[in-house]
């Protein structure tokens, strides 16, 4: 029997009704899922104001009912800044891919986590632009396949994948630094931890928290979303590892 | 009654004071010569410590603009400044801001270009300011100021054209009026608003969290439907068209009984202000007319005193490019010719005379 005091589990209303673009297997719709249940149970809904990407997380303004700024590519952390600077008694956040914060967006990041912004930063990293097609990441795997690299990525012609997050680790602005995944109950649990965490530390003043997620794209890797999860197990993981770097 | 102030200052200093004194939310900047005292004017006076002002120093300009995307979208009111190639960098977020039609205010204290060019004066960012710089159509509404008076006077009247419109607002400087020192009536100091006070006055659309009483507010650019983005473009066209109805702005110099006319904008309709007195001490009837909105255009003063007129010239820091907007007006009815210094050289009312005088004799 169904019973409200029964309940273990409900839908937040953080998450708005619209049905999610995200293709089966993706990682987006689990991590604003998350993010949505931090808003929901710190009470934070109408002190948030998200920053959505350029990339597959471009949209994320339509599923969580929230207040949103849409960045240019990269440019996530500058809005970020000045929203906050701005507006101190809020929570701010950005939501990026890895196109758009290790790529195109790196300075923006690395000078935003380096003056010790009192933002969060989502980072989702599944190794490849999911939203243009498939192309290149900076964090794609040496020999994988993309459509900007169809026999494997080469160092020679693409250089090595780019552990942004250990570099942003070693920035003094920043308080709290991890990796997280969400392909299991297990990890969903720490991940939703660790973005709790770090919502709660930008009103402490200690600086950035930063938060990557290692994710899957499914379509872009070319697998099942089954073959997806152990692709990211036996490959991203090595490369990627999870875990805490900095807590303070 | 307050007592009014006057001080002597550098424009680019007073672009600093005028915006503090105006209730500025936040400034965001990139250091470039020939501006750079606008920044250092703000970090000297702290205005963090009086009204709260924020003020940052950015890593670039790109950072800079998209910071005022990021604080203009919680409705504050912000603000930059920078020169020449600084501004070719935040055309991105200029066309951004413009889409998501959100406020804020750009200087621009021109230099020569192209590419790093020259740190002197020029006005040779005339197309890009007006007829866009980034991608996509839109407008920005520009004020070109022609002395440090005006500096101080079109910081308010900026952010107070951006909030109407919601539009992106430059104030077209050049390095001469950035540089050079003059006496100024300072304007009177207004507050910042609250949130609510935002609110009340220019509307709900700013994103500062969203209560349980109203949907949630999204500042974006994008809309994947053309049949709405279409729509959307044709919106700002109707804004941009109530723009030039309302705000087009110019000044007139001995026009009434004028022949020969000079237009010329921010610097050189101040050197040219000069060449229309040694004309009509030569019995030459000339008269200056001195765009004060670059956008919209004051097309229809133009066409007015056209029927009086032999001929125009167009005057310009630049090889040629408001010419293009007076023979626009214009419309071939009378010649229009250009006289134009460039890369930095600045003419001499003298000189603008010989062009002035080349221009009768060639009729």
């Amino acid at each position: 029997m169904i019973k409200p005091e029964n309940a273990v589990y409900s839908r937040t209303k953080v998450l708005t009704d619209n049905i999610m673009h995200y293709c089966p297997g993706c990682s987006h719709g689990t991590v604003h899922k998350l993010i949505a249940e931090v808003i929901d149970e710190m009470g934070i809904q109408d002190k948030t104001i998200g920053v959505s990407p350029v990339g597959c997380g471009v949209f994320a303004y339509n599923y969580l009912d929230i207040d949103w700024l849409e960045a240019a590519h990269g440019r996530a952390p500058a809005l970020a800044t000045a929203a906050k600077r701005l507006n101190p008694d809020r929570y701010v956040f950005t939501y990026q891919g890895d196109g758009d914060l290790a790529s195109i967006g790196t300075a923006e990041i690395m000078h935003a986590c380096n003056r010790g912004e009192n933002i969060v930063v989502i980072f989702i990293n599944n190794a490849i632009y999911g939203m243009t097609g498939g192309q290149m990441a900076p964090t794609t795997l040496v020999g994988q396949v993309t459509a900007t690299t169809p026999y494997g990525r080469n160092v020679e012609l693409n250089g090595y994948p780019l552990k942004i997050t250990e570099l942003i680790a070693q920035l003094p602005g920043t308080c709290y630094v991890t990796r997280q995944t969400v392909y299991n109950p297990l990890t969903v649990r720490k991940a939703k931890r660790a973005i709790r965490k770090a919502f709660e530390n930008s009103m402490l003043k200690k600086g950035t928290s930063f938060v990557e997620v290692v994710g899957t794209c499914s379509s872009g890797w070319k697998l099942t979303p089954v073959e997806a999860n152990q692709w990211m197990v036996d490959n991203m993981f090595p490369e990627y590892p999870l875990g805490d770097m900095k807590d303070i | 009654m307050e007592k009014t102030e006057y001080k002597l200052l550098k424009g680019n200093e007073v672009i600093a004071i005028a915006a503090i004194r105006c209730g500025c939310d936040g400034y965001f900047g990139y250091p470039i010569t020939p501006q750079s005292e606008v920044m250092e004017t703000l970090m000297e006076l702290k205005p963090w410590e009086t009204t709260g002002m924020v003020v940052l120093q950015a890593e670039s300009e790109v950072a800079s603009i998209n910071m005022l995307y990021g604080g203009a979208a919680t409705g504050k009111k912000v603000f930059t400044s920078s020169s020449s190639p600084g501004i070719s960098l935040m055309a991105e977020g200029l066309t951004y801001l413009a889409g998501a039609e959100l406020p804020c205010l750009v200087v621009n204290v021109v230099r020569g270009g192209p590419g790093l060019g020259t740190i002197q004066p020029a006005q040779s960012d005339y197309f890009q300011a007006t007829k866009g710089g980034g991608h996509g159509d839109y407008r920005l509404i520009v004020l070109a100021p022609a002395s440090v008076q005006e500096m101080n006077d079109f910081v308010d009247l900026g952010f107070e054209l951006a909030f109407k419109y919601r539009n992106p607002v430059m104030i077209l400087s050049d390095g001469m009026i950035g540089q050079m020192m003059e006496k100024v009536r300072l304007s009177p100091e207004k507050p910042r608003l609250t949130n609510a006070e935002i609110e009340e006055r220019y509307g709900s659309w700013t994103v500062v969290g969203k209560p349980s009483t109203r949907e949630r507010h999204i500042a974006t650019s994008l809309e994947l439907d053309s049949a709405k983005q279409e729509k959307f473009n044709q919106k700002l066209v109707a804004k941009y068209a109530e723009v030039t109805k309302n705000e087009t702005r110019y000044e007139k110099i001995m026009c009434e009984d004028a022949e020969y006319l000079i237009v010329a904008y921010g610097s050189s309709a101040r050197i040219s202000q000069k060449t229309v007195e040694l004309a009509r001490e030569k019995g030459i009837k000339l008269g200056l007319l001195r765009p004060i909105t670059l956008y919209p255009y004051p097309t229809e003063a133009i066409r007015e005193i056209l029927p009086q007129l032999k001929s125009v010239l167009a005057v310009e820091m630049s090889t040629g490019q408001m010419v293009e907007d007076v023979r626009l007006a214009v419309n071939g009815k009378i010649p229009v010719e250009h006289y134009g210094r460039a890369g930095g050289m600045i003419p001499s009312p003298e000189e603008v005379l010989d062009a002035v005088e080349n221009l009768i004799w060639r009729k």
